[in-house]
């Protein structure tokens, strides 16, 4: 029998590095179990000649195309909208654009603003200064002082606007319409012992010059000097508890297969919108037999993915394609409701500088716009380098049928039952990516663009996994209470993604890892009295 | 499954394939993806595509009902046609292989005025950009909306 440890975190990802900092000032026994291991920039894509191939197979965006021991089958059949993670230590920030917008204050109170919904049991002040914290720990970059953002103190600079968001901010000024340079985590100057940004351009599967920030090059470092233990290659099958109702521990693989019971006073799950419930699904017991923490019946129901609907097309002037970080810019014209656009909510937009030579040739054939044959030279010219895109980032609101379920037969390898995904696009969602579609092609057309192709919503864009263990004060009506405590179990904390409310129009990066501060910071509070 | 599971005629047909998907040009300077050192970058990568790929080869092999080579031109286009169309994901996978290899050769790249490395460790230069673009944004202003 292993001693127990004072608080055990489940996920070494976005919120579970944050937490685990946090927390590591109490000088408690902190242990994290994380099911993937540490990455190795030299194995990063862009440090080879085959780095746009290796997207398509062993560094995929789905778990399911990868395929690695880390990674655990995703039923998605049920959904247009495919998974996407990344499962090591410094999860999905492993694997992200490193885009860092937050939640905006009137994102936390839409049933109060647009009747819909349910508001936040906290709001938008109670997270500022984690928000700037987390800012800080992250290294983030960009211009202070957009008019229709929460305002933000980059630590440094924004990125360079280079060729292709000139033509977008020349376009969207003719237009009359917001653009900013974005806030993002990728350092424009040597950060905290990161190195600059160099433009590797290939971003989004891992940043070999560590200038992208993911939680094993920032939150974990200090963690573990700080006295937190970090076991990989761990993959916890389910949560336990003692005859009181109360989390006794987790059963967890480790690294050699054997299964492993490891005793804590304290739970904190960090898995991410779909690996959490199913960890609680998969937590079933005679006690707790809908699965843990899940008297409300809402564990697992209403997911929220924010559908993507994308939009881009090919000008006469050269653009970065893949010589720079993808994202540049973003707007906020379309992000609040208005009703006379016939759907409530809104969307962020964020810009795209292009594409790499394969990923044109690739994507290009598919879409039908680049021939086989003696024609495909002239026009492979005419479109490598020219690319310019817009995503909007739809608001998803919750839906109790949209749902993480287990499947009955999809397993591991570790034979746990793998989650299962039941999602359909709303008609307010469908209005909303219809008309940012329309607006999109506005600006493409005023910038010059042709060839206009369309993604709506991005098949393989289920990277906002939200929604699926709610906050609340209703312990009917939620599974967490307002400082992410779960309602039945008493020394059970969700600090993921999977306890929003709302989804907002933004990538919700920036407001998990604030929410997690904020829950970390509650629990050092309370720590006297944390299960009363 | 590796490259070595393809038979000989499939090498063959997934060489003619490639060439009618990208063929060599005198005016662009460039090799088909029929070329030998790009045909022999696929085999030696292609991995996990193994089994789609020979799927897909298969299929050709199906609609040609003979080796894709010996068919005459018109036919051989029509063949590639309903490949295309009706290969499904198989097809598609086909194609994205030939593609990646292709776009990322030495003498394809050069011609498409791109340094043939990998982006670490050199990176790209970028230009800051002028960004008095943003003052008519900054004039006009704004305000987020009201949270009660």
């Amino acid at each position: 029998m292993k001693d127990p440890v004072d608080v055990l975190i489940i996920g070494a990802g976005a919120s579970g590095a944050a937490v685990a900092w946090s927390l590591a000032e109490t000088k408690m026994h902190i242990l994290c179990l994380e099911q993937g291991g540490w990455m190795n920039p030299a194995e990063y894509p862009s440090a080879g000649r085959d780095w746009e191939a290796k997207f398509y197979g062993e560094w995929s965006s789905s778990p399911n195309v990868r395929g690695r021991p880390e990674d655990y089958p995703i039923n998605d059949d049920n959904s247009p909208i495919k998974v996407v993670n990344y499962n090591a230590v410094g999860g999905s920030t492993v694997m992200y654009t490193a885009h860092w917008p937050r939640l905006h204050p009137s994102d936390f109170k839409v049933r109060t603003l647009d009747g819909i919904a349910d508001d936040w049991p906290v709001d938008y002040d109670a997270l500022s200064p984690f928000f700037e914290e987390n800012d800080r720990i992250m290294g983030t970059s960009g211009l202070s002082g957009d008019p229709l953002s929460p305002l933000t103190h980059p630590p440094m600079p924004q990125q360079p606007m280079g060729l292709s968001g000139a033509i977008i901010g020349k376009a969207m000024n003719k237009l009359g319409w917001h653009w900013w340079p974005s806030d993002t985590t990728v350092a424009t100057m040597d950060y905290e012992g990161r190195a600059r940004c160099i433009n590797l351009g290939h971003c989004t599967p891992a940043c070999a010059q560590g200038a992208k920030s993911s939680t094993d090059i920032t939150y974990w470092p200090q963690a573990i000097r700080a006295g937190v233990e970090l076991r990989t290659h761990c993959r916890v099958r389910e949560i336990s508890t003692d005859e009181n109702g109360m989390a006794s521990g987790v059963v967890y693989y480790d690294k050699d297969g054997v299964e492993q019971f490891q005793p804590a006073h304290v739970v904190i799950i960090a898995c991410n919108g779909v690996g959490t419930p199913r960890l609680l699904l998969n937590s079933a017991s005679s006690r707790f037999p809908n699965g843990l923490a899940n008297s409300s019946g809402l564990v697992g129901k209403n997911l929220m993915f924010h559908p993507y609907a994308q939009i881009y097309g090919y000008v006469k002037e050269p653009t970065d394609s893949n010589r720079a970080p993808p994202t540049c810019l973003w707007s906020k014209q379309w992000y609040d409701t208005d009703p006379s656009r016939g759907f409530v909510r809104g969307f962020g937009v964020q810009f795209v500088r292009g594409a790499g030579p394969v990923f044109e040739a690739v994507v290009s054939e598919q879409k039908g716009i680049l021939p086989w044959g003696e024609d495909h030279h002239r026009v492979f010219r005419k479109l490598n380098g020219h690319r310019l895109g817009f995503s909007a980032i739809c608001e998803d609101l919750p839906e109790e049928h949209n749902r993480v379920t287990l499947d009955p037969v999809l397993k591991d390898s570790h034979g746990i039952p793998a989650p299962k995904i039941s999602y359909t696009i709303s008609e307010n969602s469908q209005k909303m990516m219809d008309y940012a579609l329309a607006r999109g092609r506005e600006i493409l057309e005023t910038a010059g663009a042709t060839d206009i192709c369309v993604n709506s919503p991005i098949p393989w864009g289920g990277w906002h996994l939200l929604g699926t263990a709610r906050m609340g004060t209703d312990p009917e009506r939620s599974v967490v209470n307002e400082w992410g405590r779960s309602h039945d179990v008493k020394n059970l904390f969700i600090v993921d993604g999977s306890i929003f409310v709302t989804s907002g129009g933004v990538n919700p990066t920036s407001t998990i890892q604030a929410l997690a501060l904020y829950i970390a910071d509650q629990m050092k509070q309370r720590l006297a009295n944390l299960f009363d | 499954m590796s490259a070595d599971n393809l038979t000989r005629t499939q090498r063959d047909d997934l060489r003619t394939i490639a060439a009618m998907i990208v063929p060599s040009s005198d005016a662009y300077k460039v090799p088909g993806a029929d070329d030998p050192a790009i045909q022999a970058d696929m085999l030696a990568t292609l991995g996990r595509d193994t089994k789609l790929v020979a799927a897909a080869l298969d299929h050709l092999a199906r609609l040609a009902g003979a080796p894709l080579a010996e068919l005459d031109a018109a036919r051989r286009e029509a063949v590639a046609q309903e490949f295309r169309k009706s290969g499904g994901a198989a097809a598609a996978t086909l194609a994205r292989v030939v593609l990646q290899c292709y776009y990322r050769d030495d003498r394809v790249l050069r011609s498409l005025g791109i340094e043939p490395r990998p982006p670490f460790p050199k990176g790209h230069v970028l230009p800051d950009g002028d960004w008095s673009l943003l003052d008519p944004v900054k004039a006009r202003g704004g305000a987020l909306r009201r949270a009660p």
